[in-house]
């Protein structure tokens, strides 16, 4: 008769579990799967797991003009794709030594920030639903329906614009476009206190946000987190104060700071800088130059031999585009360095031995966009 | 007795901040101002889109069946996705001459990504958008459409 083995008893409360958090999670934003560790309800890891939503936009990109790489980039970081678009002009344009119109550059600033209002708009309405304020959500997308409007009137569409080409612009701005700007200017100066109002006063969300997930300057620095969520750590990262493009050295305003670095600060950041948004518009919108929307490029863009770097600030941080080219009309290669995908590196060092609750609240405050972590 | 007063304090101090966010949503819900949703399947009568509004790819043709497209291919050769198709013929003319005709312009819409490259590189601006959105259809052969009407032929005087 054998004996009965005895394996060593060890009580339910000591033991981990890994828990899948995703793919198909309303608070993950998107297909991005978490793989949780937890003790109880503690979190001790959280391990990201990316590639549900790979295009291969790299690979593509090498079969491409440079004129269809546009569109490509609209797919990256849907939520700011002008910002995209932008970057990917500045590169060809930069290479090539083409000096843009004036009004070009004025149009592209307004446009980028309106973007940028419309992602943080939307950023605001969806942190407020994963802590559990369903109102944010519907006051936030009725906002953004403004600048959705105004870019349907204009561009053609709503979220996937491809507006910007090499050498300047699809087509001129609409005529009404200035109006309604000014008209969304003072809408949403009335607009942005009930923001306050219902979330940022609130003493729930005061609760669950402060002194969650806090990111000192140097992690932030390590990490590369970079965006509102570095400037929340008191890190100037503003690609727009350091490499100013476009009009960003023409124009006044301020780069929003934060020292407490915890998500409570990092949500204080992105509702400032709405406001610096709408200062720069402001500045911008009456004194829109005459001239041409685009300078004659040729049909086939080759650009020279070499390599080529190009940053720009987008709604979520740094977006940097490095491009190999040998001379032919597609790149040999092309990289982009994505801010969400740095961001989401420091989500399992900011989430240990907190909630799980507190990890929505969290990755909710990094602002992250699944595509654009993936492309 | 300090710990005391600081427990009131938050609790008051918690209710207030209550009240000013459900004083917004009370504005809102006695006073919505202006109504922003759309009937949108009732309001189709009314509904108009913007001018610009991309929406489907068509060629304009005028009153005698006419458009301006020369087969060129430039839209085609331009277009990210494969989503045109131009099939042209050459035909000879009465002075000798050979002359490139259209026969299909195909356009596959379930490729499409509304980029606008074939709109603006068109040399004779022969493409433009249509500002339908009711795409949905039970069968996928027929998001590919011919854009060419039967029977048309092209403006005189485009080379």
């Amino acid at each position: 008769m054998k004996e009965i083995i005895n394996l060593p008893v060890r009580s339910i409360e000591e033991e981990e579990y890994h828990i899948n958090m995703g793919p198909q999670h309303p608070s993950t934003h998107g297909v991005l799967r978490l793989v949780v560790t937890l003790q109880g309800e503690t979190v001790m890891k959280v391990q990201p797991h990316c590639g549900y939503i790979h295009r291969g936009i790299e690979k593509m990109c090498e079969k491409d003009t440079y004129q269809q790489i546009i569109h490509l980039t609209d797919r990256m970081d849907y939520l700011s794709a002008h910002i995209n678009n932008h970057a990917v002009c500045l590169l060809v344009e930069g290479a090539l030594e083409v000096e843009v119109p004036e009004r070009v550059k004025y149009i592209r600033t307004i446009v980028d920030e309106l973007n940028r209002i419309a992602s943080h708009q939307l950023w605001w309405c969806s942190f407020g639903m994963d802590l559990g304020g369903l109102t944010c959500f519907f006051y936030g997308l009725r906002d953004r329906e403004h600048i959705l409007d105004i870019f349907e009137e204009s561009f053609g569409s709503r979220l996937l614009h491809s507006y910007y080409a090499p050498g300047g612009l699809m087509q001129d701005i609409h005529p009404n476009f200035q109006k309604r700007t000014k008209d969304f200017i003072k809408y949403f100066r009335k607009k942005i206190k009930d923001y306050d109002n219902i979330l940022s006063g609130n003493v729930i969300f005061e609760n669950r946000s402060q002194g969650i997930g806090v990111m000192s300057k140097e992690e932030a620095i390590n990490y590369g987190v970079c965006g509102p969520s570095g400037r929340a750590s008191g890190w100037e990262c503003d690609i727009r104060k350091k490499y100013p493009y476009a009009m960003y050295d023409k124009v006044d305003f301020r780069e929003v700071l934060s020292d407490k670095g915890d998500t409570y600060a990092r949500y204080m950041v992105r509702i400032d800088e709405m406001r610096e948004s709408m200062k720069i518009i402001e500045q911008l919108i009456d004194n829109i130059p005459e001239g041409d929307y685009s300078v004659k490029m040729k049909p086939i863009i080759k650009l020279p031999p070499g390599e080529y770097y190009q940053r720009v600030e987008s709604a979520r941080g740094e977006l940097g585009i490095y491009c190999i080219s040998d001379g032919n009309k597609t790149p040999v290669r092309m990289k982009f360095r994505t801010p969400s995908f740095v961001n989401l590196g420091v989500l399992d060092k900011l989430s240990r031995n907190m909630k799980i609750a507190d990890l929505v609240a969290i990755g909710a405050s990094l602002d992250l966009v699944i595509p654009d972590i993936d492309r | 007795m300090n710990s005391f007063y600081t427990y009131f304090a938050d609790i008051f101090r918690g209710l207030k901040s209550l009240l000013i966010g459900m004083s917004v949503t009370g504005r809102y819900f006695f006073s919505p101002g202006q109504i922003v949703t759309q009937q949108y399947p009732e309001n189709r009568k009314t509904l108009k889109m913007f001018d610009r509004f991309k929406g489907d790819l068509m060629m304009p043709h005028d009153t005698n069946n006419q458009h301006r497209c020369t087969g060129c291919g430039i839209c085609e050769t331009n277009c990210p996705n494969g989503s045109i198709e131009v099939i042209s013929d050459r035909i000879e003319l009465p002075d000798g001459k050979k002359k490139r005709i259209i026969d299909k312009h195909i356009y596959h819409l379930s490729m499409c990504t509304f980029c606008n490259l074939c709109v603006k590189t068109c040399p004779s601006d022969a493409l433009a958008w249509d500002q339908t959105f009711e795409h949905a259809v039970f069968d996928r052969s027929k998001l590919t459409k011919i854009l060419n009407k039967p029977g048309s032929s092209i403006i005189k005087d485009i080379e």
